[in-house]
């Protein structure tokens, strides 16, 4: 197949999924087995795609140019294929895990959730794989948009709530801000197309530049920088898989992904450290990654925890997209994959847990640890992942992210970050140890209570093994971070 | 037929209106207005044809040369102005047919039809005529029969308020008539291309200073400007579900098109700028788009919300023009185009809920959208499109209008427009949230979709929304033309 | 001095014009704004039909001997412009007996009365 058809595939056929979803809706077998069947068809085709991509071929497909000079045109390069690669992965392992989910749950609307689901993962390919900043906020908005559904799915009180929430701040920044900063990109450079060096370079006043980096910073409101992160713990009202796979997954790093591109392919790694554009920025990252590490450490509410601690994991790479310097956008490019196995993990333990036990309280979970050990082995792996221990693949993104900010010589961010490592510990560590070695508030043995079922087991230690291998072989994604970042 | 294409598309439409009106009650009436209208819109589409590639068409009314006869002269502005004009009312005529049934009782019908087409005339008149005083006929013929329509409305305000708009634009059109006078009395010629001859050696005189500002007050009251917008909600809530659709896309949008025109061919380049006009212009689009946004918000009727979106939209294009430039003029253009389309779309939509509850207050509403899934649809896409989210006609609007302000640097311009979308999604989401997060009301529950006669026009112009969001060549190519023919030049 | 008469006929209309304006402001009967609107369309016709008078000129009706004649199109122009205002005027009157017939009102007060107690 030529390249095109390969790259207009990856974005359709989620798309020609969600149709088969609705028109299948009747029968919940069928649905599902069209949903299982296109995301192994999605994640077989980003695998031959970044294959292929590595061994050298070009992909890019143009669409159409709505506005003079500004075409809807796709163009895959390292970082895009990075992301892809992990949304198209880990899109078949929520798959499956979703569908015990939602079936152990007897939800409601199972058609329109699985639908806009693979609408979504279309959407998340589309920012994937942009050729320019248009395209990209065309599929970025789409994202926030398909996505609502799956927020406001219970349709409760709260999570219209929450819904509204998520909508407004989402949109009110990419509106308000990022829209802000690609108009004057364009008007100042003549061009938004993303380049290897920047289109800024030599056309912006670099008195500007730290002005027009700062729209786009807090702009690209699913990047979760403080304070525009209140959207991601309200998401949490959403079932489950939608929290993992989305909200730890593809819509937050489609946001950082974005940051990234913009930091590269925008602006220009050279121009930034030249004119010390992301200086004062930069504090804004590490000022989220405490607080918001600190406020984890305060929820008892699982899921929330898990919320406030991906808002400080994501400064993580907003932080290593700011220091420009090559190691810290390897460190930064590599904490999306590394982080995205990780979280994805924790959320399926806590998705686990709610369905079997019904519990949503950290508080609650003493002594659960015996009745259901491989979800709360599970939940260790992705803990350790994301303090960043060996044996685990989140180890190699906070090596780079540290290296990065050695070469540039701030070593209180490198204080930043070694505390931030001590806080994850402390707000992560305590749950499993709460489950396997605490005793339950009223000394009862759980005996009545087992594991969830086995297709949500299944995609736990399918995550959960993914984080071990990536520590020793975490060579594709380092290598995709490798190009991105400019080294050959 | 070549020859006579600018004068049959206003000569149809006037003959065919005393004929429907005296067709006996049935569909007759109605057919022979939607024959009209869809020639019309292909006649104005191959006039826009022709001024595209073979330019200027100049044509005199009776043979009588100017500056003695009146001269119909078309330009890409005004082919395109009728061809948005015609086209909307091709659109909006099969949608009619049950609209109006259901709103109108029987023996008014043929009246009905027959009022429609003399405003459709005299909307097609403004756009083709190249004579300043011939343009406030055909401007009287719109405005009449549109009084007349609008009073048509079932609930006893649409009286009070066709009143009210009576009121307020014959004060209008008498203002715009003794701008004309004062022009004329230092110029001897009502001829608009004679005008801008002449205008620039007398350009520093107080009376055509005088007349210029009465010219444009008298157009800021119908085109509902900001702050003389007092009329617009008042009647776009009260008139018939088809009146409003094709006023709110057509009537404030030929006013638009007067008022550039005059600005900046009839005007000599700079006196805009050279004037407090067009300062004038970006505090009232400012204002306009500001505080009417801020009272759409608060609206609990869906019409009266969506016409205080209007006035805000009209807020936009008057931004557009008061930038002066090449840019601003393109922009205002581009919006004037998609504003049409995305507003037709939305009272579309909700004409067709008021065909199936004969309401659209917020509290009659609830729940509908799981009952009219298509019709929600239109709104979803439509409020998109008003929002300004890209892949949707509004966001190449928004995309122009923020590049013209940034390039006169026009900071604050820049944020309003902005804040403008945003305002837009609150507005918007409060309808979408009564239509589909709120639960059914009892008796919204027999509701069923509305018939296939109301959705495709709907979604014809839904699907437009996004096929200008996706390709706009079109327009923008159009709409730059048209900043050229107008003869903007940059500040 | 030889201004303010000189220009009587423009200062005549410009009386007009306000007295008319402002009764269709002031005034809350419906039928009485529409007199006021009359007066004020009827002083731009004035404006109109006095410019248009040249000095010394016969009317504009060509006879044997006469060079000079008054501007016969501002005539022509307001010919039109009176059929409109005619037009206007019953419209306008169709309105309020159809108003009169709704609300049992014509003043504008008892009819704003009316709608918010609906």
């Amino acid at each position: 197949m030529s390249t095109a058809t390969l790259l207009l595939l990856t974005l359709l056929l989620p798309l020609l999924g969600a149709v088969g979803i609705i028109a299948a809706g009747r029968y919940p077998n069928v649905r599902e087995g069209v949903t299982l069947v296109t995301a192994s068809l999605v994640a077989i085709l980003v695998v031959i795609i970044a294959y292929r991509f590595l061994g050298g071929e070009e992909f890019a497909l143009f669409v159409s140019e709505p506005i003079p000079g500004i075409a809807i045109a796709f163009r895959i390069e390292a970082l895009g294929m990075l992301f892809a690669l992990v949304a198209g992965l880990l899109w078949i392992v929520t798959s499956i895990y979703a569908i015990g989910y939602m079936r152990g749950l007897n939800e409601d609307n199972q058609t329109r959730f699985f639908a806009a689901f693979a609408v979504a993962i279309s959407c998340a390919m589309g920012v994937a794989f942009s050729d320019n900043l248009f395209t990209l906020f065309l599929f970025y908005e789409l994202l926030t948009l398909s996505t609502y559904p799956l927020v406001a799915h219970s349709g409760t009180a709260e999570a219209k709530r929450g819904g509204r929430i998520y909508l407004s701040i989402l949109l009110g920044t990419s509106i308000g801000l990022f829209l802000l900063g690609i108009l004057i990109t364009w008007f100042v450079a003549g061009s938004v197309t993303f380049q290897d060096g920047g289109v800024l370079a030599g056309k912006l006043d670099p008195a500007w530049a730290g002005l027009l980096y700062a729209l786009f910073l807090f702009g690209i409101g699913k990047a979760a920088l403080m304070p525009f992160h209140r959207w991601l713990p309200a998401a949490m009202v959403a079932p489950t898989p939608v929290s993992a796979l989305l909200h730890a997954v593809a819509v937050v790093k489609a946001g950082v992904f974005t940051l990234l591109k913009v930091t590269i392919y925008i602006f220009g790694g050279d121009f930034i450290l030249s004119n010390d554009v992301t200086g004062g920025l930069i504090w804004v990252a590490a000022a989220t990654i405490l607080f918001a590490s600190l406020i984890a450490m305060g929820k008892d509410n699982l899921k929330a925890r898990l919320a406030y601690s991906t808002v400080s994991q994501l400064s993580y790479i907003a932080l290593g997209a700011m220091l420009a310097t090559k190691s810290g956008l390897i460190g930064a490019s590599m904490h999306i994959a590394m982080h995205a196995f990780a979280k994805i993990t924790l959320f399926f333990a806590a998705g686990a847990i709610y369905v079997a036990t019904n519990k949503k309280l950290i508080s609650e979970l003493n002594g659960l640890g015996r009745a259901m050990p491989i979800t709360f082995g599970a939940f260790l792996i992705g803990a350790l992942s994301i303090i960043g221990l060996p044996p685990f693949g989140g180890m190699w993104s906070k090596w780079y992210l540290g290296l990065g900010i050695v070469e540039t010589g701030q070593l209180i961010l490198l204080a930043v970050l070694m505390l931030s490592s001590l806080l994850n510990v402390a707000y992560l560590l305590p749950i499993p140890i709460r489950a396997f070695f605490s005793k339950s508030a009223g000394g009862e043995q759980y005996t009545e209570i087992k594991e969830a079922p086995k297709t949500i087991l299944l995609a736990m230690i399918v995550t959960s093994t993914a984080c071990a291998l990536l520590f020793f072989y975490p060579d594709p994604f380092y290598q995709l971070a490798n190009l991105a970042a400019g080294g050959p | 037929m070549q020859d006579h294409l600018s004068l049959l598309l206003v000569v149809i439409p006037l003959v065919a209106a005393p004929v429907a009106a005296v067709l006996p009650q049935g569909r007759l009436p109605w057919f022979v207005a939607l024959m009209v209208t869809s020639a019309c819109a292909t006649l104005a589409g191959m006039q826009l044809w022709a001024v595209v590639h073979d330019g200027v068409i100049s044509y005199e009314l009776g043979g009588w040369a100017p500056p003695w006869g009146i001269e119909y002269r078309i330009d890409v502005v005004n082919a395109f102005v009728a061809l948005i004009v015609s086209g909307i009312a091709a659109i909006t005529l099969p949608y009619a047919l049950l609209s109006v049934e259901k709103e109108i009782p029987d023996h008014q019908i043929p009246l009905f039809y027959s009022a429609f087409l003399l405003c459709f005339a005299g909307l097609l008149g403004i756009t083709q005529t190249g004579d300043i005083f011939n343009l406030f006929v055909f401007l009287e013929i719109s405005s009449l029969s549109s009084y007349a329509l609008i009073s048509l409305g079932r609930r006893r305000q649409a009286l009070t308020s066709a009143y009210q708009y009576l009121i307020m634009g014959t004060l209008g059109a008498t203002f715009f008539l003794i701008g004309v006078g004062l022009i004329y009395a230092q110029t001897g010629t009502l001829n608009m291309m004679d005008l801008a001859e002449r205008l620039p050696g007398v350009s520093g005189l107080k009376t055509i200073h005088t007349g210029f500002a009465f010219i444009m007050i008298g157009f800021a009251l119908k085109l509902a400007l900001f702050p003389l917008h007092l009329w617009l909600p008042n009647a776009y809530t009260y008139a018939p579900s088809v009146i409003t659709v094709f006023l709110a896309s057509t009537a404030t949008k030929v006013a638009l098109y007067v008022m550039v025109r005059i600005l900046f061919t009839v005007f000599p380049n700079g006196f805009v700028t050279a004037t407090p006009a067009a300062d004038l212009f970006v505090l009232s689009g400012i204002a306009g788009i500001l505080s009417a946004s801020v009272y759409a918000i608060y609206q609990v009727d869906v019409k009266r919300l969506l016409a205080y979106s209007s006035v805000a939209q009209i807020g936009y294009m008057a931004l557009g023009i008061g930038f002066a430039s090449a840019m601003g003029v393109t922009a205002a253009i581009i919006h004037l185009f998609n504003h049409a389309l995305m507003k037709g779309a939305l009272f579309m939509a909700v004409g067709a809920i008021i065909y199936r509850i004969g309401a659209c207050r917020m509290e009659n509403i609830e729940g509908l959208g799981r009952q009219m899934p298509w019709t929600f649809g239109a709104i979803v896409i439509g409020g998109l499109s008003l929002i300004g989210v890209p892949g949707t006609a509004g966001f190449i609007s928004k995309w122009y209008l923020v590049l013209a302000a940034l390039e006169q640097q026009a900071w604050i311009s820049v944020v309003v427009i902005l804040t403008g979308s945003l305002l837009a999604m609150v507005y918007m989401g409060k309808v979408i949230e009564a239509l589909y997060f709120k639960p059914v009301t009892e008796t919204n529950i027999v509701v069923k979709e509305a018939p296939m006669l109301l959705l495709t026009p709907t979604w014809i112009l839904v699907i437009a929304n996004i096929y200008f969001g996706l390709d706009a060549e079109f327009t923008v190519g159009v709409a730059e033309h048209a900043a050229r023919a107008l003869g903007v030049v940059a500040k | 001095m030889d201004f303010i008469i000189g220009h009587y006929n423009y200062w005549i209309a410009i009386f007009l014009m306000m007295a008319g304006f402002y009764t269709v402001i002031s005034r809350g009967n419906l039928v009485k704004k529409i007199i006021g609107l009359n007066i004020f369309q009827v002083s731009v016709f004035l404006l109109y039909i006095s410019m248009s008078t040249v000095k010394g000129g016969a009317p504009p009706i060509i006879t044997k001997g006469i060079e000079i004649y008054s501007n016969p199109l501002p005539h022509v122009l307001i010919l039109t412009a009176i059929v409109v205002g005619v037009a206007t005027t019953a419209l306008g009157l169709a309105l309020v007996v159809r108003i009169k017939e709704a609300y049992g009102t014509i003043e504008e007060d008892e009819i704003h009365r009316q709608d918010h107690s609906l």
